[in-house]
């Protein structure tokens, strides 16, 4: 049983109007509980739209989301609680953040729940923790937090509402590279520790290839690849068309196989690709 | 949020747009007073014919005037109502305290079809300027009060900066909404009072935001050399042209002829 499918998902921005436009058109997938899934896509192609309809942000102009095979909209005044069990983390959730304190500020999602100051407390450690943000930090004012320590804070307000699934909008925007590598482990451990589903809007080839099952390819609107991470990847050509690539060491790969090197399409990691050649090398017994 | 229309360029190639913005807003201010001074139902029909020829030629879909109107409405209908109800003379209807008089009914059309032409108006003046045209021809027209001593050119840049920022900020509002309501804000019900303390948490980031551009703003001015109005050119001169003179003539003719209006049909109040 899928935990999250759309069929026929459709959304026009100022519908009747000269600006009319559709951003998202026909779409129809299943997710299964505990994916990790990476959406990709050109700028513009939908993405933002699409997960701000997964958590009942926006109504579809047609079509429906199912969470646990029932209509999100179904009941239009309990959409809030929705929103609870499909956790969004916006682009920049840096300029998000409000209160006084970070504790505070982590706080809002689990107060909004409504539980009791015990859980609050015990669920805004257990974020803090899992963005690896230092409990020192967590008295201080979130407005005088470095860029990073900010854009940690605001994702552990998201994964203290403990959603069944979270979904990340370019999480890694903005940050420096090292930065992007820690935070991007930190929600896979959360991922892997957890065993929820999360879905990952990125620009970047490599960090989709390197912690995700699955990956949705956008285009235009549509929807235009959901497979594999290492079938989507095979197909580097076809993502060029969209204005997409493959991963680099992928391509590297992809290059290799050309030369006539007997090794697998689709390789998404580094780990990987150097496993598969030494093993070839051995066989070959040049190692 | 987004249809907030007053005030909001819509770019088109008509007559109006082509004028020049100083001639656009001197007109706008003769003839809000021309409104208030057709005493008389021909002037008045007169008056708003002539509003409506103005919509009519600036190619805005009408759909747009509609809207800025739906904003305005609320106030024309209870300014009409207290008109209606405390006109003076004898009554035609009583009930308690209100009573209702043609002196009343008279008011009540008069405040209405006033404030519907100002805001036709005004909003034909928005739509087809834009707002830096808006605020260069407010700066030159302002020009002789430097003569006191009053900052021409910084509040003209001001206004510029601050129309320039109202849509982004709109902008701005929209996404922190949606982000606060993605961790389970509740900005749609509850009484008076919850609603106002759901806005904190957009209230706060919305300014810390705002500050933010601010200084970012003041900084890259800086960098290109900004300092003030003293010595600075212009890169689009405003020039009148036969079109303008044309548009000040039929101005003139129109308040000569609400004048004559008023003089001649001075009974049919
Ligand atoms: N509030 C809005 N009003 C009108 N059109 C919008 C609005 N938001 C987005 N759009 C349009 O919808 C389309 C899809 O936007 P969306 O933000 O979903 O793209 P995206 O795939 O997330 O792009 P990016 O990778 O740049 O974030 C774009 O063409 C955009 O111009
Ligand atoms: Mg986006």
């Amino acid at each position: 049983m899928s935990i999250l499918s759309v069929k026929d998902l459709t959304y026009v921005y100022s519908q009747g109007t000269p600006f009319e436009h559709t951003a998202v058109d026909k779409l129809s997938f299943e997710i299964e509980r505990g994916d990790f899934i990476g959406i990709i896509g050109h700028t513009g192609s939908g993405k933002s739209t699409l997960v701000q309809m997964l958590n009942g942000l926006i109504k579809p102009t047609s079509g429906a989301v199912y969470l646990d095979n029932i209509n999100i909209w179904d009941k239009p005044k309990e959409i809030r609680k929705i929103r609870f069990k499909v956790g969004l983390v916006f682009q920049y959730p840096e300029y998000q953040l409000f209160e006084e304190t970070v504790e505070k500020d982590i706080a809002f999602g689990p107060t909004n729940i409504g539980l009791n100051e015990k859980e609050i407390k015990e669920r805004v450690l257990q974020a803090a923790k899992f963005v690896d943000l230092n409990p020192e930090l967590l008295v201080k004012s979130p407005f005088d937090l470095s860029g990073g320590e900010k854009r940690r804070a605001a994702i552990a307000g998201v994964i203290a509402m403990d959603p069944d699934i979270l979904i990340l909008d370019e999480p890694c925007a903005g940050l420096d590279p090292l930065g992007r590598d820690i935070l991007l482990s930190q929600i896979y451990s959360y991922h892997k520790e957890r065993g929820n589903t999360v879905l990952l809007v990125s620009h970047s080839m490599e960090d989709v290839g390197t912690v995700c099952d699955k990956v949705m390819v956008m285009n235009r609107s549509r929807l235009e690849m959901f497979d594999t991470a290492q079938r989507v990847f095979s197909q580097g050509e076809r993502l060029q068309k969209l204005g997409l690539r493959i991963p680099q060491i992928t391509s590297v790969i992809d290059e290799l196989i050309d030369a006539g090197f007997p090794l697998k399409r689709g390789t998404l990691t580094v780990e990987q690709a150097v496993e598969d050649i030494t093993e070839y090398l051995k066989r070959e017994g040049r190692l | 949020m987004r249809d907030i229309t007053l005030g909001q360029y819509f770019p088109a190639d008509s007559v109006i747009h082509r004028l020049d913005p100083r001639v656009k807003i001197l007109s706008l201010i003769a003839f809000i007073a021309l409104v208030f001074c057709s005493f008389n139902y021909v002037s008045l029909a007169f008056t708003a014919l002539f509003v409506l020829t103005i919509v009519l030629l600036s190619r805005v879909p009408l759909k747009m005037y509609l809207k800025s109107l739906k904003v305005i409405i609320i106030i024309v209908v209870i300014t009409s109502l207290l008109n209606l109800f405390y006109g003076t003379g004898e009554p035609i209807w009583q009930w308690g305290i209100i009573k209702v008089t043609w002196a009343g009914i008279h008011n009540a059309i008069f405040v209405c079809v006033r404030v519907i032409c100002l805001i036709l108006l005004s909003s034909a003046l928005t739509f087809t300027t834009s707002p830096t045209d808006l605020t260069d021809a407010l700066e030159r027209l302002m020009k002789p009060l430097t003569v006191f001593h009053i900052k021409v050119h910084e509040i003209a840049m001001m206004m510029t900066i601050a129309l320039r920022f109202v849509p982004t900020l709109l902008e701005e509002t929209d996404k922190i909404m949606a982000a606060q309501k993605a961790r389970g804000a509740d900005m749609e019900s509850g009484n008076l009072a919850n609603r106002i303390r759901a806005l904190t948490p957009v209230l706060i980031p919305l300014f810390v935001s705002a500050f933010r551009r601010a200084y970012e703003l003041a900084v890259a001015m800086e960098c290109r050399c900004y300092q003030g109005g003293e010595g600075r050119t212009r890169m689009k001169q405003l020039h009148l042209g036969k079109r303008d003179a044309v548009c000040i003539v039929v101005g003139l003719l129109v308040i000569a002829a609400v004048v004559l209006l008023d003089i001649f049909f001075a009974a049919y109040v």
